[in-house]
């Protein structure tokens, strides 16, 4: 899907930019003149995910309206960071309410834009996957399932962060947050909990439902676009890897969320109507080890007393992901 | 033109004729009527340049709301209860981003237990949410207010609940004058929001206030609902030389000119209250009322003027703060302040309990003769809470 | 949508407030860009910025490539074709799939060149001193190349009636076409270098004298076959390599018969048995005392030797030359790799044997040079490449170091930058000194996987018997394939990645080749800007507070 067919080019389109690439095959980021939507001076930690995450999600997002846009966000460390009174980084018009209405804020938007005639402008709403799979959730439902003409954007990394890092329904089993302690007889979250933002979005049947990550910036950028080619309720689920709450180094958050998906860990893929259209292929296959590794929440899995029996459990859980979503060419794939 | 109409269908009329651009609701009895009403207009081609969405909760009924107002949109809602409740923290957040929204609360009680019939606990709730709350005594005065409201919201970008008693008012059939588009056109100017989202111009509406200024913040608020008292005032009177007719205006007296005895009450029960004056006047008693029309923001000079010359203040409360008593009465007592007047407090109609003319005569009897306890519970089974509370022990 | 009359206080913000707030100051680390020195310019014998041309190269620039080669080195299609790339050897690609390259892109640049008529112009002003150069082979061409680029007058004295010195002389038409030679010394020549053949040089300071050098640079090169003692009968044919592969330009080539053997493992015995082949020996064996991984020649010539059908005779010494037959005994390695004779013998039919034992430098014409010293086979010379404090200089073969074509080349440049500096009385500028950009610092996620483009090949059986060229060239599209393959380790190639991946945007696009700058307002030290650059081109260093 997000990967262009070109002639060998160096680095073809895995870089940002490349010069060797024809200006209309370059990415949005890769513009002197894009709209850096999130601005300079906003205080997120150093290498964050969700930062870099949401510039390259709206500026997407401004290429693809012309600048014809208006953004609500859900409360969390991306409203903190970016809106700190009396300084705000974003370019671009933009409103945050709460913590678990962004998709309902965003419906009013578009329905107002729609009482005035001006569905040119379009509307995309954001937050972290707390507001957006815990608090937000049935706010997001009834905007799906009205089909609300937005773009939701979950920027998922995995916890409560922006709080001290507590756990969600998307901190995935075994990592470590300050509600799910490495403590007890079944150390860090659970296993058997937790939910996928994606899946739930397509069973609404919506037009088109996406994940990707920071680390494939072509992807991501190819589907805010596809997804801005729709009228209608859509949901792309980023995952934004957090030095903070995953213990990463700040230089590694691009790095995670390759790992992420070269494991299988985190399947990236594109639906419409409900249905899977597309995969991103692993490009070589990497253990989870290489990925758990290199975060803190996971560190009571390695160390002095380590948990093979985890790993395996969570590199089953990867495999999972390899065949259901044929992730891995010459996987036996499963219709989803 | 005259119509012979339910208080709902009275309300809906009222704000089709604001030209509302977004109306989100989620129904809730003794509310459904109302936007019923509207979803039918929008749906038929009545009312245009309008969207009705239904959406799933209240709190994303506000939501949206937040959104459509952010977005330049007259943008209009209606709850009442658990309703209220559930959408109680968008509501403050609306006041907090100054969003002119329009509610129709259609009073009802609060659960548990479950209740659906009228009194005032849900918006006496919401007192201190940053929004101007109005009550409506009649049917009439209920269309009237909602039109009063858009101008009041948008002039002073503060959000307002328009209090109707439900049931009582909601659902009751009465005759009401239902203006002309011109005469509500002529009165209500279109919106001009005071901040909005827009491409061209663009803004960051709800960033998050330190300790630096989150006070100033609540001054300004409180600063932009002193200066409603006056815009309430001089909206009503405009809406009065506009349409031949008193609605609105910060509190309304009735026959307390040289009154001993004021009762002091918000909504329908005003009327029941000016008959029993009526009647002990009759008798030669010195009785009077005030009602509150306005109770955010409270009028204070006004309603101190209103009551200065009295011996005997009754505040007739239908909501109660458990542990302390009356809400009104405070706020009453408050704008007595170095007065000789005596205050009590009456708790009555909770959970749709009629509220009967012997009763009121009993209350004023017991005032007079000075039987009248600081607090009292009107019509109390005193049986059924003396068994219950024998029984617990 | 109307105009916005008022908006409330610090609640809500007008756009791009942030920019008041400089959160560089959070920073412990700082991101610099940095250029590294790339495996491959570190390895080229002649210095070449070989990243460089080839960051040009992949955008079809080629002028602009080969004028960029055309610094370190004037002879690129000759070196595109002989230089046995110790580049590629280095080459980080090689690590992911197959090394770049290098060479046969460097041969379509210097082909581009010769057909488009390309020539550099001389646009120092003339300095008003003469050099003299003795000797026009690589090292001697190189030298005068730089020296008239530096605004020199130039005199090149060749003692033979060509000029190319052992490109000519010593290496076969098959891998050097000479029409190739022939254009890049005329080009060298339309510079203004004057070239005098037929001219031996004898006695070094009479010449500067007479005839007004400022200084001179020695370049005859190692053209006098080494022999090797030999018992062998009246009737044994043996001659050597050198000659062999002299007698190739013109002369009478000798009858060698059908059954050759040369003795020797370097290139020039692989020369000689591939030269013997194309003369009509159905069988030319190579003997070698040593194995084949201790030969000298580069994998590259054994290999195509052997695809050409030339036997080797590995761990062999001749110990008889008579008749049709060669003695031959065999050896065997001992503890240090050295080999030994073993007693054991065999016998070879062999209608001639070819020495190729290796070359020595003639060292007559250096008579007369007062403090000039011979030491190991080679002129000493000091680290700015003079031999003599008269103003001698001396380069390639005669040289101490590895002696081959580029390693020539290379010192001809050096000589000439020297030879420059002494001119006009200064210091050489030494380089500034850059970290090699090692594999294990690139970050090869980001190149596409793309294997080796190799050079179409002459037909097997063309080539065994002709003196056509044996490898061809890159047409454009592959020779732009190939130069898309280069990592540009070590130094910033514009991907734009850094630029991308800052999440505070605090990175600067400066346009196209003018690469990017940090905006430490903003920077906040992150290092993801480091992780992810392809190239090993933004190094992390810490602030001093």
């Amino acid at each position: 899907m997000s990967v262009q067919t070109i002639k060998f080019y160096q680095t073809g389109s895995f870089v940002v930019g490349n010069r060797l690439l024809e200006p209309g095959q370059r990415s949005v980021q890769s513009d002197p003149e894009r709209s850096n939507a999130l601005t300079s001076g906003h205080r997120a930690c150093q290498g964050c995910g969700e930062a870099l995450g949401a510039r390259y999600a709206i500026d997407a997002a401004m290429r693809a309206t012309a600048g014809n846009m208006i953004a609500v966000n859900a409360t969390g460390c991306l409203e903190v960071f970016s809106t700190m009174s009396p300084e705000t980084s974003w370019q671009i018009p933009w409103v945050h309410s709460l913590f678990g209405n962004a998709a309902s804020v965003a419906t009013g938007v578009a329905a107002a834009l729609k009482a005035k005639g001006r569905t040119d402008i379009r509307v995309v709403a954001q937050g972290g996957d707390g507001g957006t799979v815990d608090i937000g959730f049935g706010c997001l439902s009834g905007m799906f399932e009205r089909d609300d003409d937005v773009l939701y954007i979950c920027y998922d990394n995995q916890g409560y962060m922006n709080t001290g890092v507590q756990r969600s329904s998307a901190t995935p089993p075994a990592a470590r947050t300050a509600t799910t302690d490495v403590v007890g007889p079944e150390p860090g979250n659970v296993f058997g909990q937790g939910k996928s933002g994606p899946l739930i979005a397509m069973a609404h049947g919506i037009k088109y439902v996406a994940t990707a990550t920071v680390a494939d910036l072509r992807d991501l950028e190819y589907k805010v676009e596809r997804a801005m080619s729709f009228r209608g309720a859509r949901y792309i689920h980023i995952l934004v890897p957090c030095p903070l709450g995953w213990g990463s180094a700040s230089r590694d958050t691009i790095q995670m969320a390759r790992l992420a998906k070269e494991t299988g860990i985190f399947p990236v893929f594109e639906a419409e109507g409900g249905q899977v259209v597309n995969v991103a292929k692993i490009r070589s296959k990497v253990p989870v080890e290489a990925y758990l590794s290199k975060q803190r929440r996971y560190a009571h899995l390695f160390g002095r007393s380590p948990r093979p029996d985890v790993v395996a459990h969570l590199q089953e859980m990867a495999d999972d992901n390899i065949r259901k979503f044929g992730l891995v060419d010459n996987v036996a794939e499963e219709a989803y | 033109m005259l119509k012979q109409t339910e208080g709902s269908r009275g309300v809906a009329d009222a704000i089709a004729l604001c030209r509302p651009e977004v109306i989100c609701a989620y129904p809730i009895s003794p509310q459904t009527h109302i936007v019923e009403a509207l979803g039918v207009m929008v749906k038929s081609g009545k009312l245009t340049q309008c969207e009705f969405v239904n959406v799933e909760s209240e709190f994303a009924a506000m939501s949206a709301c937040i959104g459509s107002s952010a977005a330049g949109a007259r943008t209009y809602t209606a709850t009442a209860s658990q309703g209220l409740l559930y959408m109680a923290e968008a509501v403050f957040n609306a006041s907090g981003l100054g969003l002119p929204i329009v509610m129709t609360l259609a009073n009802r009680a609060i659960g548990a237990p479950i209740n659906i019939w009228n009194d005032h606990g849900d918006s006496m709730a919401m007192r201190d949410s940053g929004w101007i709350q109005l009550y409506a005594e009649t049917n009439q005065e209920a269309l009237d207010l909602h039109i009063q409201a858009f101008r009041l919201a948008e002039e002073l970008s503060v959000p307002v609940m328009v209090c109707m008693d439900g049931f009582i008012l909601t659902h009751a059939y009465e005759r009401v004058d239902v203006p002309t588009q011109e005469q509500v056109d002529a009165f209500l100017p279109p919106f001009r929001p005071r901040q909005v989202l827009d491409p061209v111009k663009p803004i960051s509406i709800g960033a998050m206030v330190g300790p630096e200024a989150f006070m100033e913040v609540r001054y300004l608020a409180h600063a932009q609902q002193e200066k409603a008292v006056d815009s309430i005032a001089r909206i009503g009177a405009d809406f009065q030389a506009s349409f031949g007719r008193e609605s609105g205006g910060l509190l309304r007296t009735y026959r307390t000119e040289d009154a001993d005895i004021i009762v002091v009450a918000l909504g329908s029960v005003l009327g029941t209250i000016e008959d029993t004056v009526d009647e002990l006047r009759a008798e030669g008693k010195r009785v009077g009322v005030v009602g509150l029309t306005a109770f955010r923001p409270f009028p204070t000079v006004a309603l101190r003027e209103a009551l200065g010359h009295c011996s005997r203040v009754i505040v007739l409360e239908k909501a109660l703060a458990v542990g302390v008593g009356g809400i009104v009465t405070a706020d009453v007592k408050a704008s007595l302040a170095g007065l000789p007047v005596e205050t009590t407090t009456v708790i009555a109609g909770l959970g749709g309990r009629p509220i009967l003319k012997t009763s009121l005569r009993k209350m004023f009897d017991e005032a007079s003769s000075g039987a009248l306890k600081p607090m009292t519970f009107l019509d109390l089974n005193m049986d059924a809470v003396n068994r219950e509370m024998e029984r617990v022990g | 949508m109307d105009t916005p009359l008022e908006t409330p206080f610090a609640i809500t913000l007008h756009t791009g407030t942030s920019l008041d707030n400089k959160t560089g100051s959070w920073r412990t680390e700082r991101p610099i860009y940095v250029d590294r020195m790339p495996p491959c310019n570190q390895a080229c014998p002649a210095g070449e910025n070989i990243q460089q041309w080839l960051y040009h190269a992949e955008e079809g620039k080629y002028e602009q490539a080969w004028r960029q080669l055309m610094q370190d080195n004037p002879l690129p299609a000759v070196m595109g074709r002989i230089c046995y790339h110790p580049c590629e050897t280095e080459c980080n690609r090689g690590q992911l799939d197959d090394s770049v390259g290098i060479n046969s892109v460097e041969r379509f640049l210097g082909d581009q060149a010769i057909k488009h008529g390309w020539g550099i112009p001389v646009t120092t002003s003339a300095s008003g001193k003469r050099v003299l150069v003795v000797g026009s082979g690589p090292s001697g061409l190189s030298a005068a190349y730089h020296l008239a680029c530096l605004g020199h007058s130039v005199t090149i004295r060749e003692a033979g009636s060509m000029a190319g010195g052992m490109m000519r002389f010593g290496i076969p038409q098959y891998r050097l076409p000479r029409h190739v030679l022939d254009a890049e010394i005329h080009r060298i020549v339309d510079m203004g270098v004057k070239l005098e053949l037929n001219t031996k040089v004898s006695e070094i300071p009479q010449t500067m004298k007479a005839d007004g050098f400022d200084a001179v640079f020695l370049a005859v090169g190692a053209q006098i076959g080494k022999r090797a003692f030999i018992p062998a009968g009246d009737s044994a044919n043996i001659l050597d390599a050198v000659a062999l592969l002299h007698s190739m330009e013109g002369e009478e080539p000798p009858q060698l018969g059908r059954r050759v053997a040369v003795y020797g493992g370097g290139n020039t015995a692989m020369d000689a048995a591939r030269t013997a082949r194309r003369l009509g020996a159905t069988e030319a064996v190579v003997v070698y005392r040593r194995t084949r991984e201790r030969m000298p020649a580069h994998d590259v010539e054994v290999e195509e030797a052997l695809e050409e059908g030339v036997k080797m005779k590995w761990l062999s010494t001749i110990t008889e030359a008579s008749g049709d037959k060669l003695r031959i005994e065999k050896m065997e390695l001992d503890a240090t790799g050295f080999p030994q004779p073993t007693g054991e013998f065999e016998e070879l039919a062999a209608d001639s044997l070819i020495l190729a034992l290796g070359q020595d430098v003639d060292f007559s014409l250096l008579e007369g040079i007062d403090d000039l010293v011979i030491e190991n086979g080679s002129v000493r010379v000091g680290p700015n490449m003079m031999a003599s404090g008269t103003g001698v200089f001396a380069g390639g073969d005669m040289a101490p170091g590895e002696r081959t074509a580029t390693v020539a080349v290379g010192h001809g440049k050096k000589a000439a930058k020297c030879i420059d500096a002494w001119l006009r009385g200064v210091e050489v500028e030494a380089a500034p000194k850059h970290d090699v950009a090692d594999f294990s610092m690139l970050n090869t996620w980001y190149y596409c996987d793309a294997p080796k483009t190799v050079r179409p090949q002459l037909d097997m059986v063309r080539r065994q018997s002709t003196f056509d060229e044996v490898v061809g060239g890159l047409d454009e599209s592959n020779a732009l394939f190939e130069a898309r393959r280069c990592m540009s380790c070590g130094n910033c190639f514009e991907c734009d990645n850094c630029y991308g991946v800052c999440p505070d945007n605090a990175v600067i696009k400066l346009g196209p080749g003018k690469r990017f700058a940090f905006d430490y307002d903003y920077c906040k030290g992150c290092g993801i800007c480091a992780q992810e650059c392809p190239a090993a081109a933004i190094m992390m260093v810490p602030e001093t507070i």
